[in-house]
C-alpha cells in the first residue's frame, strides 16, 4: 500500500483501468504530452501513445461529443475537462445525448463515458476556474455524479465510473490534488457508485457531505471529540443519484444534521439531501437540519480574503458542529 | 377593577351548559352569589352564581348559546382598586427579577419545547418530561437527554406498578388498562387471519363486555312434563311435518308468553333512555362451525309452538349454509341462547348489545329430587340461565321474570296444551 495524493489516485486509476481494457482512451485539452493542466494524465502519452491519449482543440463541446460518440461505439472514453467551469459549452452533448442515449435507444444504444473535472475554490483562481458545477446536473436522470472525498475513494470510484455502461461526472476537487494525501491500495479495485460511506461513526452531530468539505468535516470533527461532542460523518461519494438509506440512517442516528458544501447555498444538493430527511426522519429529528454553504454570489471572488471568506474551512465546521451540539 | 365570570363546573363530567336565561343586565348591582343566569347542561339545571359583589358590565355570552366550563360569560365591575396594587406588585418584582434572574430564566426558555424526537421517545418510553433537565441551549430536552434518561433507568416497571391502582381505583379492570401482552406465533404455531365475520364477533362482544356492566341467575326448573309430551309426539310429528320438533320451542314458547307480562326484559339501552320494544323479537344463537349468527324470529309472540319450531329449523339451516340475509338478523329485542344442544348444564353468556338480557337454555338433565316435601323422584330438570345489563334491569325484576318462566314450564299439561 502506497501514500498516495488525491490527483496521484486518478492517475493510477486511469493508468490502470488503460492497461486492463485497450478500449479505454483519454481526450481533453492538454492531456498529452503535457500530461494535462494539474498532471492528472501525467505519464500516460508516454505508455499509451497518442491514439489513445488525444489533446483536443478547446472545444469542450467536441470533447464531450466526440467522447459520447465513440462510448456509444463500444469505447470507454475518459473526457477530461480543464475545468468544470468550461463544462458548460458540453452541457448540451451531455444533459441530450449522453444522459438520455439508453432511454431514448430502449436500452439498444448506452453511453458509457466518464466525464472528469475538476471543481472548487481555494487556489485563487476566481471566476473561470473554481466552480462547483454539481447542482447543474444533479436533476438530470441518466447521469451520475461522483465526488470522492479521499485518495482511496478516488482510485475505487475512477475505476468504477469507467466499467460503468452508462455516463457518469467524476469531479474531482483542484484543491485536493496535492493537499489531501492518503493510503491507497497498488492492487486492482472498485468502490460501489451510489452508496454513501460512513466515515466517523458518532452520537452527536450528523455531518453529511462529499469532496472537500468532508476533509474540512473529518479535521472539525477530530477536534470535537477532546471536547466530548461526537461527530457522525456521512461521505456521500455519488451525490447523484443519492443514496437516500444512508442518508436517512446517519440523519437518524443523532437528530441533528449539518449539511455541508462548498456550492452557493440555494439550491444546492443539500436542498436535496434535506428534503429526504424531512421526508423521512420528522420523529428521530432533535434539531432544525442546518446547511453550510457558500453564500449565494454570483462566483468565487479573486481577492484572497473575500475568496477565504467564500471558502469552507475546518472552523466553519466546527462552529456549525458545536452550535448543533449545544442545542 | 373588572372581573371576569366564567361558566362554573356544575357537576362531575359535565363539560358545557347552555345559557337559557340571564338573570342580569348591564348596568345590575349584584352581590356575591347572587344569581346571574339559568344554565341548562346535559345533568342539571341550575343558576349560575355571580362570583363576586359588583355592576355588570358586560354580557358575553348569549341566551341558548353552549359554553364550554371554564368559558368567560360575562364582565363584571367590582369597584376595587387592585389594579393599581397589582401594578405596584408588578413593578416591584420585575424590578428584582430584572437584577437577579435574567439566568436561570434564560436557561429555562427551551425547557418545554420539544423536538419530534424527544416527544416520540417520551411516548414510546411513558417518560414524563417535566422531571427531565435538558442539557441544550434555554435548558431545551434533547434526544439524547432522553436516551440517557432511558439508558440509565432501566426498570421503569415498579413505577407504572404501585401507580396504576393509583390511578383510578374505583374502575372495574377493562381491556384498556390490561396491560399489552406480545402475541407472537412462534415457529410451529399457525397464524388464522381474521375472517370478517370473526372481527365482527370479536368487536360486538368486546363493546358488550366493555359498555354493559353485565350481572347474571339461574334457575333450575322441572321439566318433566315437557320431555314426556315430546317424547310421545315427536315421531309423528317428524312425519306430518318434516322436521324434528326440539325442546327449544317449548321454551321459547313460555319464554314469549313471559316477555309480554314484563316489557321491562324486553327492552334496548338507548344511550340516554331505555326503550321498551313493543314487538317481541327473539335473536338465537346459532353456531355454525367457524363463527356465531344470531337470526331473528320476527314477532314470536304470535306463533305457535310449532311455528316457532319451524322458524328456528330454517333459520338454523339458512345460518350453517351461510344462506342468511342481512334483514333476518336485525331487529332482535331478546336472544335465546340453546348452550344445552352441546352438553352445557351453566353458562354465563354475554349480552347482545343494545339488548337487555340474554337466556341460555343448557342441557336437561335427569335428577333425583325432592318433590312434594319429603319424596325423591327421578326428574328432568333444566338450568336457565340469564345474564343482563343492570344499567335495564335489577335483580328483583329478573328474579320474577324467570320465575314465572319457571311456573309456566312446570305447569306443562300434557292433554291442556297443544303445539299447534
Amino acid at each position: 500500500m502506497a501514500v498516495m495524493t488525491y490527483i496521484e489516485a486518478v492517475t493510477a486509476a486511469m493508468r490502470e483501468e488503460m492497461t486492463r481494457d485497450e478500449k479505454v482512451f483519454v481526450l481533453g485539452e492538454d492531456v498529452g504530452a503535457r500530461g494535462g493542466v494539474f498532471g492528472a494524465t501525467k505519464g500516460l502519452f508516454e505508455t499509451f501513445g497518442e491514439e489513445r491519449v488525444i489533446d483536443t482543440p478547446l472545444a469542450e463541446s467536441a470533447i464531450a461529443g466526440v467522447g459520447i460518440g465513440a462510448a456509444m461505439y463500444g469505447m470507454k472514453p475518459i473526457a477530461e475537462m480543464q475545468f468544470a467551469d468550461f463544462m458548460l459549452p458540453a452541457v448540451n452533448q451531455i444533459i441530450s445525448e449522453a444522459a438520455k442515449t439508453r432511454y431514448r435507444s430502449n436500452n439498444d444504444w448506452t453511453s458509457p463515458i466518464t466525464v472528469r473535472a475538476p471543481y472548487g475554490g481555494g487556489v485563487h483562481g476566481a471566476l473561470y476556474h473554481s466552480q462547483s458545477v454539481e447542482s447543474l446536473f444533479n436533476h438530470v436522470p441518466g447521469l451520475k455524479i461522483v465526488m470522492p472525498s479521499t485518495p482511496y475513494d478516488v482510485k475505487g470510484l475512477l475505476k468504477a465510473a469507467v466499467r460503468d455502461p452508462d455516463p457518469v461526472l467524476f469531479f474531482e476537487h483542484k484543491r485536493a490534488y496535492r493537499l489531501i494525501k492518503g493510503d491507497v491500495p497498488d492492487h486492482d479495485y472498485t468502490l460501489p457508485i451510489g452508496k454513501a460511506d460512513v466515515k466517523k461513526e458518532g452520537t452527536d452531530v450528523t455531518v453529511i457531505s462529499y469532496g472537500l468539505c468532508l476533509q474540512f468535516a473529518m479535521q472539525a470533527a477530530e477536534k470535537l471529540e477532546d471536547e466530548g461532542i461526537s461527530s457522525h460523518v456521512l461521505d456521500l461519494r455519488t451525490v447523484y443519484p443519492l443514496d437516500r438509506e444512508a442518508v436517512v440512517e446517519a440523519a437518524s442516528k443523532t437528530g441533528k444534521v449539518l449539511l455541508v458544501t462548498e456550492d452557493n447555498k440555494e439550491g444546492s444538493l443539500m436542498g436535496e439531501v434535506a428534503a429526504v430527511i424531512g421526508e423521512h426522519c420528522l420523529f428521530d429529528l432533535d434539531a432544525p437540519v442546518q446547511r453550510l454553504a457558500g453564500p449565494d454570489v454570483p462566483s468565487m471572488p479573486y481577492a484572497p480574503p473575500m475568496e477565504k471568506h467564500f471558502m469552507m474551512n475546518p472552523e466553519k465546521v466546527e462552529a456549525a458542529i458545536r452550535d448543533l451540539a449545544e442545542f | 377593577m373588572s372581573e371576569q365570570i366564567k361558566m362554573p363546573q356544575l357537576g362531575e363530567s359535565v363539560t358545557e351548559g347552555t345559557i337559557t336565561k340571564w338573570l342580569v343586565q348591564p348596568g345590575d348591582r349584584v352581590d356575591k352569589y347572587d344569581p346571574i343566569a339559568d344554565v341548562t347542561t346535559d345533568k342539571v339545571n341550575a343558576e349560575v352564581p355571580s362570583s363576586f359583589a359588583g355592576v355588570i358590565q358586560e354580557l358575553v355570552a348569549e341566551e341558548d348559546e353552549t359554553v364550554q366550563v371554564g368559558e368567560l360569560i360575562c364582565y363584571i365591575d367590582t369597584g376595587e382598586k387592585r389594579e393599581d396594587s397589582q401594578n405596584d406588585d408588578k413593578q416591584e418584582t420585575a424590578g428584582e427579577t430584572d437584577q437577579k434572574e435574567p439566568e436561570p430564566k434564560e436557561e429555562q426558555s427551551m425547557k418545554t419545547r420539544y423536538s419530534p424526537a424527544v416527544m416520540r421517545l417520551a411516548q414510546e418510553n411513558d417518560i414524563d418530561l417535566t422531571r427531565l433537565q435538558g442539557s441544550g441551549r434555554g435548558g431545551r430536552i434533547t434526544r439524547k437527554d432522553v436516551e440517557n434518561h432511558i439508558a440509565s433507568a432501566p426498570a421503569p416497571e415498579p413505577e407504572p406498578k404501585t401507580e396504576e391502582p393509583k390511578e383510578d381505583p374505583a374502575r372495574y379492570p377493562t381491556y384498556r388498562t390490561k396491560p399489552p401482552e406480545e402475541m407472537e406465533a412462534l415457529s410451529e404455531d399457525k397464524e388464522i387471519p381474521l375472517t370478517q365475520m370473526r372481527k365482527a364477533i370479536a368487536s360486538n362482544m368486546v363493546k358488550s363486555k366493555e359498555e354493559i356492566p353485565h350481572a347474571w341467575t339461574m334457575v333450575e326448573v322441572d321439566v318433566s312434563n315437557i320431555v314426556a309430551y315430546r317424547d310421545r309426539i315427536k315421531d309423528e310429528f317428524k312425519e306430518k311435518e318434516g322436521f324434528s320438533l326440539t325442546f327449544m320451542p317449548f321454551f321459547m314458547k313460555a319464554i314469549v308468553e313471559t316477555l309480554k307480562e314484563f316489557p321491562e326484559v324486553n327492552s334496548v339501552w338507548g344511550g340516554d333512555k331505555i326503550i321498551h320494544k313493543k314487538d317481541i323479537n327473539i335473536s338465537i344463537a346459532v353456531a355454525a362451525e367457524d363463527s356465531l349468527y344470531v337470526p331473528v324470529i320476527k314477532n314470536a309472540d304470535e306463533k305457535s309452538i310449532k311455528g316457532l319450531g319451524k322458524e328456528v329449523y330454517s333459520l338454523a339451516k339458512k345460518a350453517r349454509l351461510g344462506q342468511l340475509k342481512e334483514d333476518e338478523m336485525q331487529g332482535g329485542t331478546f336472544t335465546i341462547n340453546n348452550t344445552g344442544s352441546f352438553g352445557s348444564v351453566q353458562s354465563m353468556p354475554i349480552v347482545n348489545h343494545p339488548q337487555a338480557a340474554i337466556l341460555s337454555i343448557e342441557s336437561i338433565i335427569k335428577k333425583p329430587v325432592v318433590v312434594q316435601d319429603d319424596m325423591v323422584a327421578i326428574r328432568s330438570m333444566v338450568n336457565l340461565c340469564l345474564s343482563l345489563d343492570h344499567r335495564i334491569l335489577d335483580g328483583l325484576i329478573c328474579g320474577r321474570f324467570l320465575a314465572r318462566i319457571k311456573e309456566k314450564l312446570e305447569a306443562f299439561q300434557l292433554d291442556r296444551e297443544h303445539i299447534y
